[in-house]
């Protein structure tokens, strides 16, 4: 089957993405922002900075309490991906796209910035994918079908750095590569490639990226990440944003494809707001034009995932104080691995709740124009002039990297002697680049710089060749794979039978498929060496292989230790062999009216117990809820606080035909002995088999329930008509 | 280098500036910085452009790894090895992909060297 558009209930088919590929032509070219859809009504409310919603996505959790809206805010949304295995990848990306992302970011394998050409094939990466252009076009595919499948256009980005830039950004040029990292200075300053040969091939690679419309992010963020004071090196980040912005423009790129990636540098105990407000308005004041891509702090990232989504959260109210075009996420587990599917998820979710709760703020608050939000960020600006002027004294950017200047932790004009220092003779490539010849000539599109077009007459200097990749995609040439070894076809063939469509078999997975990795968390009341020493115990002993722990947080020194390990569960289960509860048949609304009108119900109901809950035993009876009344039940509401003695004496008197119990305190199994309570007085009193006797409460499983006494439980998620429909259907039974 | 702050001393010609002066200064500098190394990269060229070249002329990359590392060998890279590809097919009356495939195989590299031994003028 050739697969071109998805089906919601059906998993994606890799086999027919990777069917056919060297036939697969982009569709389009260039970046895409959201569409601003201001005074936009969903559910009950307005919203005034959010854009057009999806067709198909995974709302909030409490999205089912405002009819399962699911607002999508005004930035762009990036989820980084890159396991290793492209294959398992394209699962997460249409996951990550449901859940609001519409920015997928392929970090690249260890090594491939010094790798001199193009990768092909699909080999198995080490912290990021191998890009290459089967794997591109792959990925580019199914999100073809994805984005079509969420209703918003899908960005696609990796990274145009290394010694081979020009050859990977003619590659995303050709293949519909939507985005990009391209600063020179990242190659310099964190891969020693050779400082001539990369600002030399960065303009041939930002060349193509204008001629394709990519959005362009620069690396100035590493900086922050590097340095050993991350705050510190405010003034220099403004300066490499400087520089790879205006290079970038000059070479053609327009400005608002051109992104600077900042990050607030600060993160708590310290008072971040504080700190890094000003960096981010004085950034926004001097960069006007150009487009800020959000991204978050990942310097002070430890292992818990609770600690980075705060400190995310707090870089997102920076956001909305200032501006954000693009919202990077970072996954909360970036401190303990390479992250998980289910971190992904979180990531996006926390950037779109953060930023639908805080729509609107900016029409409420305002910056101060005194004060010290401007007289910092006034003196960030002037430190960053200061250390402009002094790289132009030293001879200019050359010099100045020679010199040590960049990620020193000084807070510059300090200098404390810890920068990075290469030589303009040194690093990688270097002595490689040629000085063009006279009758130097590139008979291609999108090329920088000198080109002899006058010794053969012409100005198009493709069309000496009768067009190029670029304008003739067909002259494209397309490499499947190189290592017979080393490829996606085994890697597949290895997890068959787990393979949708048509998987046997199940096993849990946090990365590749049936990679069976979970997750455990575990508290012991011990201080945290011997917590270690058990949980590992503990994981062995549940029968995982690969027990580690990931996360150690102090409840106190000695009284409790929280422990989260990972591990691999070394079996895997047949799909047929699961018993699985079907879906509980609910009666449509007439056949309800019709059964109450023929012969009316009458019953008695209440929260049990010491508990003052009302909400949800409301939303079961309550004829504006769409609960029991609407069907012409009577209903006779008791209150909270109910004694189990005092519902069961109600329903004697009334001579109710059903009893409802809601009981949501779960502490100590307080809601299965309320309902065993509520069971043995109505069966002492004699009328047990009579009442219908329904128990219901968020955490309420069904099959408790009846073991408590009840005839029926209701859980989360349960509407009027599930209650209603038993209701009928329990009657008919006990009348035989 | 070591240096401890000294800010309020260097800031002295800064201070009376309006921010919209500090801003034009700073762009002023950046284009300072940045003119030089974009006037490197229209005189300079690299293995990685002339790969990107001959990959848009429709060559493989492993094609175009193997044509720049022979335009490097003959010096020929700073004509350009697209270049090279271009009049090595019109001398040899052949298209553009069949003369890359011929080059590629190592037996023609003195042919196309006679091919710019004059040049144009710049």
């Amino acid at each position: 089957m050739s697969q071109d558009h998805l089906n919601p209930e059906a998993p994606i088919d890799l086999s027919a993405i990777l069917r056919d590929l060297d036939q697969y032509r982009p569709r389009r070219r260039g970046w895409t922002w959201r569409k601003p859809a201001p005074g936009l009504k969903m559910g009950p409310f307005t919203y005034r900075d959010c854009t057009e919603p999806l067709q198909a996505s995974v709302p909030l959790p409490p999205a089912h309490y405002f009819g399962g809206i699911d607002p999508q805010p005004a930035p762009v949304i990036t989820t980084e991906i890159a396991s290793g295995r492209f294959e398992d990848d394209i699962r997460r990306m249409r996951m990550a796209a449901w859940h609001g992302a519409d920015h997928i970011m392929v970090i690249r394998t260890a090594g491939q910035s010094h790798f001199d050409g193009l990768i092909e094939g699909t080999p198995q990466g080490m912290g990021g994918v191998p890009i290459t252009r089967k794997q591109v076009r792959a990925q580019r595919k199914a999100l073809d079908m994805i984005e079509d499948e969420v209703g918003r256009p899908i960005n696609y980005h990796s990274y145009v750095s290394g010694v081979a830039g020009p050859d990977i950004a003619v590659m995303f040029a050709e293949e519909g590569v939507n985005g990009c990292h391209q600063d020179p200075q990242y190659n310099v300053i964190y891969r020693n490639i050779n400082m001539a040969r990369s600002f030399v091939d960065a303009c041939e690679s930002k060349k193509l990226i204008a001629w394709s419309g990519m959005a362009q992010i620069d690396g100035a963020h590493n900086a922050n990440a590097t340095a050993r004071d991350a705050w510190k090196v405010m003034p220099e980040l403004m300066v490499q944003h400087a520089i790879n912005s205006l290079f970038s423009a000059k070479v053609g790129i327009p400005k608002e494809n051109i992104c600077l990636s900042t990050v607030p540098p600060t993160a708590t105990p310290a008072p971040c707001v504080f700190m890094d407000l000003p960096y981010a308005v004085a950034l926004r004041d001097l960069f006007a034009g150009y487009r800020m891509r959000a991204q978050m702090n990942t310097k002070y990232i430890e292992a818990s995932t609770r600690e980075a989504t705060v400190t995310h959260v707090l870089n997102m109210l920076i956001s909305k104080l200032t501006s954000a075009d693009i919202q990077s996420t970072i996954t909360p587990d970036e401190g303990r691995n390479v992250p998980w599917h289910i971190y992904n998820l979180e990531a996006c979710d926390t950037a779109k709740q953060t930023l639908v709760g805080l729509d609107g703020l900016m029409e409420m608050v305002q910056l101060k124009d005194q004060g010290p939000l401007r007289e910092h960020a006034r003196e960030l600006k002037e430190r960053a002039v200061l250390f402009m002027e002094e790289m132009l004294e030293l001879g200019g950017y050359f010099a100045a990297v020679e010199a040590g200047f960049f990620v020193d932790s000084g807070n510059y004009p300090e200098r404390n002697g810890d920068g990075i220092v290469r030589r303009l003779d040194g690093g990688i490539g270097a002595g490689t680049i040629v000085l063009r010849e006279p009758d130097y000539l590139a008979p291609v599109t999108a090329h920088y710089g000198y080109n002899n077009l006058e010794q053969y007459g012409t100005d198009d200097p493709a069309s000496l060749i009768g067009g190029c990749t670029l304008e003739a995609p067909e002259k494209i040439v397309y490499i499947d794979e190189l290592d017979e070894t080393d490829n996606v076809n085994l890697r597949m063939a290895e997890v068959a039978e787990f393979t949708q469509p048509g998987a046997g078999k199940l096993r849990p997975e946090m990365e590749w498929l049936a990679d069976g990795t979970v997750l455990v968390t575990l508290f012991f009341p011990t201080g945290r060496k011997v917590a270690e020493a058990a949980a590992l115990e503990f994981g062995r002993r549940m029968n995982l292989t690969d027990v580690e722990v990931i996360n150690r947080e102090v409840g106190h020194p000695v009284e409790g230790t929280r422990i989260e390990i990972k591990g691999k569960v070394p079996f895997s289960v047949d799909i047929d062999s699961l018993v699985i509860p079907e879906d509980p048949v609910v009666l449509d609304d007439d056949a309800l009216r019709a059964a109450i009108e023929e012969k009316p119900m009458r019953v008695v109901c209440g929260t049990v117990g010491q508990d003052e809950h009302s909400v949800g035993l409301r939303e079961i009876i309550d004829i504006k809820h769409g609960g029991i009344e609407k069907y012409g039940i009577e209903v006779h509401y008791l209150g909270t606080s109910v004694p189990p003695e005092k519902l069961v004496n109600a329903a004697i008197e009334m001579n109710a035909d059903a009893l409802l119990a809601s009981t949501v305190i779960s502490h100590d199994d307080t809601h299965y002995k309320n309902i065993s309570r509520i069971h043995q007085i109505a069966t002492e009193m004699g009328v047990r088999d009579r009442l219908i006797f329904v128990a219901g409460g968020t955490q309420v499983a069904p099959d408790l329930a009846r073991q408590a006494g009840a005839d029926e439980g209701f859980g989360r998620g349960t509407h009027g008509n599930h209650v209603a429909t038993f209701l009928v259907q329990r009657r008919q039974e006990l009348a035989g | 280098m070591k240096r401890t702050d000294d800010f309020q001393a260097r800031r002295g010609h800064l201070a009376g500036l309006s921010d919209q002066q500090l801003h034009e200064r700073f762009w002023r500098l950046a284009d300072q910085l940045v003119d030089p190394l974009l006037k490197m990269g229209r005189e300079y060229t690299s293995p990685a452009i002339e790969r990107s070249v001959l990959l848009r002329m429709g060559f493989s990359s492993l094609e175009a790894r193997q044509l720049v590392e022979g335009c490097t060998d003959q010096q020929l890279l700073a004509h350009g090895a697209g270049h090279v590809v271009y009049r090595f097919a019109k001398a040899q009356g052949l298209d553009i992909r069949q003369a890359g495939l011929k080059l590629a195989t190592g037996e023609h590299w003195a042919q196309a060297r006679e091919l710019f031994t004059g040049g144009a003028a710049r």
